[in-house]
C-alpha cells in the first residue's frame, strides 16, 4: 500500500468518466492525466490541458529552412560559381522562391514530427510510456499522482461513487517499462 | 456524450427578415450603381464603363458560383461541420442564374459594340487580304469567335445555374420531407456538377477575361482565376455569416465554426499566391516576348504600384494577419481579412482586365466606385431576399447534431 504511485481509475463509459473528473476536481484532488480510447470533446479544457507547443516548433522550423535554401541558392549561385543563365542576373530571386518555398516545408515537416516524436518517447528503440494498457482498448482511465494527493482511500471512494468498474493501485508510472 | 444532446436552445427554423436597414443600404447601393454607370456612358467613357461592368458581373458570378462550390464540397466530403451554415452558400447559388445573365449581357454588349475583346473581334483581323489582318487571331479565330464564345459562356453559366437550381432544391425538400433520401441525391449531382466545373472553370476565365489580351495566353491562368474566385466567395461567406451573427442569427454558429473557414480562406489565399507566382516564375524563367507582354504592361509606371500592392493585400497580409490560431477564432479580426481580401480581389481582377481594355487611359473614380458598389448591392440584396425565403439552418440535414458540437 505504502509503496503504490499512482491510482487508476477504470471507467467504461466516457460520461461516467466525465463526472469522475467534475467530483474529483470538486474535492480538490489534483489529476496526473486522463487516457482515452478516443478523442473527447472539451476535455481539454475541463482538465485545463496548455495549448500545444508544436507550432513554435513548427515555425522556428520552418524559418530555419527558408534561410538555409536562400544561404545555401545564394552561396552556390552568386558568390562561388556565378553562371550567366539566359542572359538572368546571378541573383535573380524568383528562380529562389521554388527551393526556399521547399525547404521551409520540409525542414518544418521533419522537425515537427521528430519533435513530436521526441516530446513522446516514441523514438523506434525506445519503450513507450504507457501507464496503463487497456487505455488505448476499452478503459476511460484518470490517473492520479499519489505523491500529491495523500488520502487513497477517499480517491478510492470518489471514483468508485463516479461509476468507475475497476481501481488500480501501481508502484510503477509506467508498466510498459520492463 | 448522450445526456449533452438535445441541450441546445437555438432557434433553427428562424427566419431572416430582409427589412430595415439592409435593405435600405442595398438599394441604395444598387442606385449608386446606376447613376455610376449613367455617368460613364454619358461623359463618353463607354470602354471604361464597359471595363467596369465585366469586371464586377464577373466577380458576382464567380462569387455567387462559389457559393455553389462551397456547398458540393461539403456535399461529397458529407462534412458535419458546415452543415448549420448551409443556407448562406445556399443563397448565394440562388443568386447565380441572375449574376450570370448579367455578365452575359456585358459580353455580348461589350463584344458588338467593341468596347470589349477587341483584341480578337474587330474589322479585318481574320481576313488575310485586309491591312487589318493579324496572323495570330487568325490562328485562334476557330476559337475565339463570337457564336463560339457566346455560346460556350451560355452553356457554362447555365449548366452551373441548372446545378445551383437542383441543389438548393433539394435542400428545400428536405425541410419539408425530412429523411436522408434528398441527401443522398445531393451527393450525386455534387460529383457530377464538381467534374463539369472543373473542367470548364478554366476555359470560362480564358474567355471572359484571358481572351481581353488575345495575342498572349497562359496555362495557369485559369487555375489562377479559380483560386481568386475561390478565396473571394470563402470571404463573401464568411463576412455574410459575421454580419448575420451581429444581428444576431445563427446563434449556433460559434469561433469553431469561424475557425474552419478562416483556415479555408488562409490556405487558399496562399493557393492563389502559389498559383500567382507559378505563372509570373515561368514567364519570367523563360523569358519569351509573346508571354512577357503581360507582365510588361504591368510593370508600366501607369500599373506598378497597383501590381505590388496587389500581392501585398493578397497574400502578405492574410498569411501574417491569420497565422495564428486567435485571429481566426475572432469575429473582428476575421470580418476585417475579408473585407480586405474582398477589396484585394477587386484589385486582382481589376489588374487581370485593365491593361488589356483601357492600357494606360486607367482610371479610379467615380465609375470604379460606383459601379463596385453598385454591384455589390446587387447581390447583396438578391442573396438577402433569397436567404429571408427559407428557415436559417437546414432543419433535417443529417449532420445539423455534429455541426453543432464541432470543436476544433
Amino acid at each position: 500500500m505504502s509503496n503504490t504511485k499512482y491510482i487508476l481509475g477504470h471507467f467504461e463509459d466516457p460520461d461516467d468518466l466525465m463526472h469522475g473528473i467534475d467530483q474529483l476536481q470538486a474535492n480538490d484532488i489534483s489529476i496526473y492525466d486522463v487516457f482515452t480510447p478516443m478523442p473527447i470533446h472539451g476535455i481539454e479544457a475541463k482538465l485545463g490541458v496548455k495549448r500545444s507547443r508544436l507550432p513554435i516548433v513548427a515555425f522556428c522550423c520552418g524559418l530555419t529552412g527558408t534561410i538555409t535554401a536562400f544561404s545555401m541558392i545564394y552561396y552556390m549561385l552568386v558568390y562561388d560559381w556565378p553562371i550567366d543563365i539566359g542572359g538572368k542576373p546571378s541573383f535573380a530571386f524568383p528562380d529562389f522562391i521554388p527551393i526556399m518555398f521547399e525547404l521551409t516545408v520540409l525542414f518544418c515537416a521533419f522537425g515537427m514530427v521528430g519533435m513530436f516524436f521526441f516530446r513522446n518517447h516514441l523514438f523506434p528503440g525506445r519503450a513507450p510510456r504507457v501507464m496503463d494498457l487497456r487505455a488505448t482498448n476499452d478503459r476511460f482511465v484518470i490517473a492520479i499522482d499519489v505523491k500529491k494527493n495523500p488520502h487513497p482511500g477517499k480517491i478510492d471512494s470518489l471514483l468508485k461513487d463516479a461509476g468507475a468498474v475497476e481501481v488500480m493501485h501501481n508502484d510503477r508510472k509506467y508498466i510498459s517499462y520492463e | 456524450m448522450g445526456n449533452h444532446n438535445h441541450n441546445h436552445s437555438h432557434n433553427f427554423s428562424e427566419y431572416f427578415k430582409f427589412s430595415g436597414k439592409p435593405r435600405i443600404w442595398s438599394l441604395t447601393a444598387i442606385l449608386i450603381g446606376v447613376f455610376s454607370i449613367g455617368y460613364g456612358f454619358l461623359t463618353d467613357h463607354a470602354e471604361r464603363t464597359f471595363a467596369n461592368l465585366l469586371l464586377m458581373s464577373y466577380y458576382i458570378t464567380c462569387v455567387a458560383a462559389c457559393g455553389l462550390f462551397f456547398l458540393a464540397v461539403q456535399h461529397v466530403a458529407q462534412s458535419g461541420w458546415s452543415a448549420g451554415l448551409l443556407r448562406v452558400p445556399q443563397a448565394f447559388a440562388k443568386v447565380l442564374p441572375v449574376a450570370a445573365l448579367l455578365l452575359i449581357i456585358v459580353c455580348a454588349g461589350g463584344l458588338f459594340t467593341h468596347n470589349l475583346y477587341h483584341h480578337w473581334n474587330g474589322e479585318g483581323l481574320t481576313d488575310p487580304k485586309s491591312p487589318n489582318f493579324d496572323s495570330i487571331i487568325a490562328g485562334k479565330s476557330s476559337f475565339l469567335n463570337v457564336p463560339f464564345f457566346l455560346s460556350r459562356l451560355v452553356i457554362f453559366l447555365g449548366s452551373y445555374s441548372i446545378f445551383s437550381f437542383l441543389l438548393t432544391k433539394l435542400s428545400a425538400n428536405e425541410d419539408l420531407e425530412g429523411g436522408v433520401n434528398g441527401y443522398e441525391k445531393g451527393i450525386k449531382w455534387s460529383a457530377i456538377f464538381l467534374v463539369i466545373f472543373g473542367f470548364t472553370t478554366p476555359i470560362w476565365a480564358f474567355d471572359t477575361i484571358m481572351s481581353l489580351e488575345a495575342h498572349w495566353f497562359s496555362t495557369m491562368f485559369g487555375w489562377y482565376n479559380f483560386a481568386a474566385m475561390w478565396v473571394s466567395g470563402l470571404c463573401a461567406i464568411t463576412l455574410t455569416i459575421i454580419l448575420l451573427k451581429k444581428l444576431g442569427h445563427l446563434t449556433w454558429i460559434n469561433e469553431n465554426h469561424l475557425h474552419d473557414l478562416g483556415k479555408l480562406i488562409f490556405g487558399f489565399s496562399i493557393f492563389w499566391t502559389y498559383v500567382w507566382f507559378a505563372q509570373f516564375l515561368l514567364i519570367y524563367y523563360a523569358n519569351m516576348p509573346e508571354e512577357t507582354v503581360y507582365f510588361y504592361r504591368r510593370w508600366e509606371p501607369e500599373y506598378l504600384p497597383w501590381f505590388w500592392l496587389n500581392i501585398v493585400i493578397n497574400f502578405v497580409s492574410p498569411v501574417l494577419i491569420l497565422m495564428t490560431r486567435d485571429a481566426k477564432r475572432k469575429s473582428k479580426t476575421l470580418m476585417y481579412v475579408c473585407i480586405m481580401l474582398l477589396c484585394g480581389h477587386w484589385l486582382d481582377y481589376y489588374m487581370m482586365i485593365m491593361p488589356g481594355t483601357v492600357e494606360g487611359h486607367r482610371g479610379f473614380g467615380i465609375i470604379e466606385i460606383g459601379t463596385a458598389i453598385g454591384f455589390v448591392g446587387l447581390f447583396t440584396f438578391l442573396m438577402l431576399s433569397h436567404l429571408s425565403k427559407r428557415a436559417m439552418a437546414p432543419i433535417h440535414h443529417p449532420f445539423l447534431e455534429e455541426s453543432l458540437h464541432h470543436q476544433i
